[in-house]
């Protein structure tokens, strides 16, 4: 468990952050650009002292300004992963990724080196020199670098932000396999919400500043200052389920969320392994009745649990399909037509096709603990 | 190498091979006794701030505007063997600067030393002070992270500084004859013997020869400096 809750100051800028981060686990630092995500992680990793409050990583204390407690940022093991990939130019790709490995100390290692080399596919590269490298293949050398100087936790600041979007899907899926094969906690800048989707497990939001919301990714999906952040056309619900079959010859896919099963268009999922839903508010419909002869694969019957104003003329509708809450944008046309309200039985009618799946690739996992609240909120 | 020597033997005579041969010296010991002050200096100017800093500054930059003869005659009063410094290090050391080799070495390692800290400056302004935050995170203390990260990094300005530093030192004249005087195979390097051959009625020879030799020499020393440069950067990848 990582405990954060610091004050900054800055000529123009107040950071007040409070959060708490599940280990393992990937918690995403989310805001826009100027929230304070960078100088948070800059804080946690020692490079930023705080003017006030303390950092706790499991039970050692790194920070605590009221004790004078600043542990050096050489003695935290906490891996930095930066924006730019500050490799080393005088030294190879092995050198790079040796240094913080030779400086770990003999304490057994949390990973090896044949390991991280095969998991980010960094073999053929080992005897270059950084300059000549890819963008992509330069992010991939500094995370690989972090992971082997056996860190306890890996920061990640905006990590694919310096790439452009076809570098951002090569290096993803190996953030991806760190996550599902590593027990590294990590915290992971960042203002796209794509990557917290197919990354994170808790989610910080910050604005401001402030942590506004923090939680699961699911429960976040729900939060009006989630939407506030993303905007109107990625609003919807975000579930966390387990796939209980794939059939890969009608390349559908089942998936176990709340007490029903939802149906999307998904070949090459894993019986039995963690999958992550996107339900877009557009997409979802929602009707008073079943009805019969629809392409739609999925019309699950729920209750009205909320409904909110949302922009141009529109609501959204929150219906619970059985411990799952799925989240629908209306006219007010259609709310006045149907005549919804809070409490009422309703149809949520979802397309296999409009459903997005990012895998997990680890077993389902037992339910989610709540993190505690934070111990201490800066005076 | 040999055929060199012969060379050597049979266009310039003893004297003037002497000369030679201490400009080297001198310059080489200078240099070895400047480096390792200059880098230290040049890390304090860039990375620190403290009160008085713009003053340590004007002060290493000195020997750029005052006249070398006047730099030699404070040193004179500061390690002349009845001097502060030079008394000191006669009774403990047993060592005496004036009128030596290496108290030629002092003043042309004094007189070079500017030069030497612009150049590492230079070379310091262009390391990224987030490769060493990067190094910090990844468990390197401080002296660690210099050697590790920094020092390779400046290595470009440190060679170039030191080879120009040490042309320059090849020729240093008013500093050296102030300090050191002009003692025949001890202090007399390749600008003291020029100037001699000069004073001299029948040195017009002589003269002509070390100019050649000193203006060969100093060319030859600022292109090494180029191509040091440019072979460094490319091993350290800047």
């Amino acid at each position: 468990m990582l405990r954060v809750s610091v004050l900054k100051r800055r000529a123009d800028f107040t950071l007040q952050a409070a959060f708490t981060a599940p280990t393992p686990g990937v918690t995403a630092l989310f805001g826009r650009s100027g929230s304070g995500k960078t100088t948070l992680v800059d804080i946690i990793s020692g490079l930023l002292p705080p003017d006030e409050g303390e950092i706790r990583l499991g039970d050692t204390l790194l920070t605590d300004t009221r004790q004078a407690v600043s542990v050096p940022v050489e003695r935290r093991r906490i891996g930095y992963m930066f924006q730019d990939p500050r490799l080393f130019p005088h030294l190879s790709v092995e050198g790079n990724l040796r240094y913080g490995a030779t400086r770990a100390g003999p304490a057994t290692p949390v990973v090896v080196f044949e390991e991280v080399v095969s998991l980010l596919g960094l073999s053929a590269l080992l005897q270059r020199r950084p300059q000549g490298l890819s963008g992509g293949e330069k992010q991939r050398v500094a995370l690989g670098r972090a992971l082997l100087s056996q860190p306890q936790l890996l920061l990640l600041d905006e990590p694919l932000g310096s790439l452009d979007v076809a570098r951002r899907q090569e290096v993803l899926p190996y953030l991806e396999a760190l996550r599902d094969r590593l027990s590294i906690p990590m915290v992971y800048v960042s203002h796209e919400f794509e990557e917290v989707l197919r990354l994170a497990t808790h989610l910080v939001l910050l604005d401001a500043g402030r942590v506004v919301a923090e939680g699961t990714v699911s429960e976040m999906s729900l939060r009006p200052e989630l939407r506030a952040i993303i905007g109107p056309d990625l609003a919807g619900s975000v579930l966390d389920g387990v796939v209980t079959a794939v059939n890969t010859t009608l390349g559908v896919t089942d998936v176990a969320v709340g007490s029903g099963t939802l149906r999307l268009s998904l070949r090459d999922a894993v019986p039995g392994t963690r999958l992550r839903l996107q339900l877009l508010a557009r997409d979802v419909i929602l009707a008073t009745r079943a009805i019969d002869g629809l392409s739609v694969r999925n019309a699950v019957c729920g209750t009205i649990t909320e409904i909110s104003p949302d922009v141009e003329d529109t609501v959204l509708v929150s219906v619970d399909i059985g411990g799952a809450i799925v989240v629908a944008r209306i006219t007010r046309a259609a709310l006045a037509a149907l005549r919804l309200h809070t409490g009422q039985p309703v149809w949520a009618l979802m397309k296999a096709v409009s459903m997005r799946g990012h895998a997990f690739r680890t077993p389902a996992p037992p339910e989610p603990t709540r993190p505690e609240p934070p111990f201490r909120s800066p005076s | 190498m040999r055929q060199f020597a012969v060379l050597m033997n049979d266009l310039l005579n003893s004297a003037e091979l002497d000369a030679l041969r201490l400009s080297l010296e001198v310059a080489t010991r200078s240099v070895a006794f400047s480096l390792p002050v200059a880098v230290l200096i040049a890390w304090v100017l860039t990375r620190t701030r403290f009160f008085g800093r713009m003053l340590l500054d004007a002060f290493v930059h000195l020997p750029l505007v005052l006249p070398p003869v006047a730099v030699g005659y404070t040193l004179l009063l500061l390690f002349g063997t009845r001097g502060p410094i030079g008394g000191w290090l006669r009774a403990h050391f047993g060592i005496e600067l004036p009128f030596t080799t290496a108290g030629a070495a002092i003043a042309t390692a004094v007189m070079t030393f500017p030069l030497l800290v612009r150049a590492i400056r230079l070379s310091l302004d262009n390391v990224d002070p987030g490769l060493e935050a990067a190094a910090r995170t990844l468990g390197a203390g401080p002296v660690d992270r210099f050697f590790s990260v920094t020092l390779p990094l400046m290595l470009p300005g440190i060679l170039a500084g030191a080879v120009t530093a040490f042309a320059a030192g090849l020729g240093e004249f008013g500093a050296v004859i102030t300090f050191a005087a002009n003692v025949p195979g001890v202090t007399r390097t390749l600008p003291l013997a020029l100037y001699t051959a000069m004073q001299s009625p029948t040195g017009d020879a002589t003269a002509l020869h070390l100019a050649v030799l000193s203006f060969l020499l100093g060319l030859a020393g600022l292109l090494a400096a180029e191509l040091v440069v440019r072979r460094v950067r490319r091993f350290v990848g800047r």
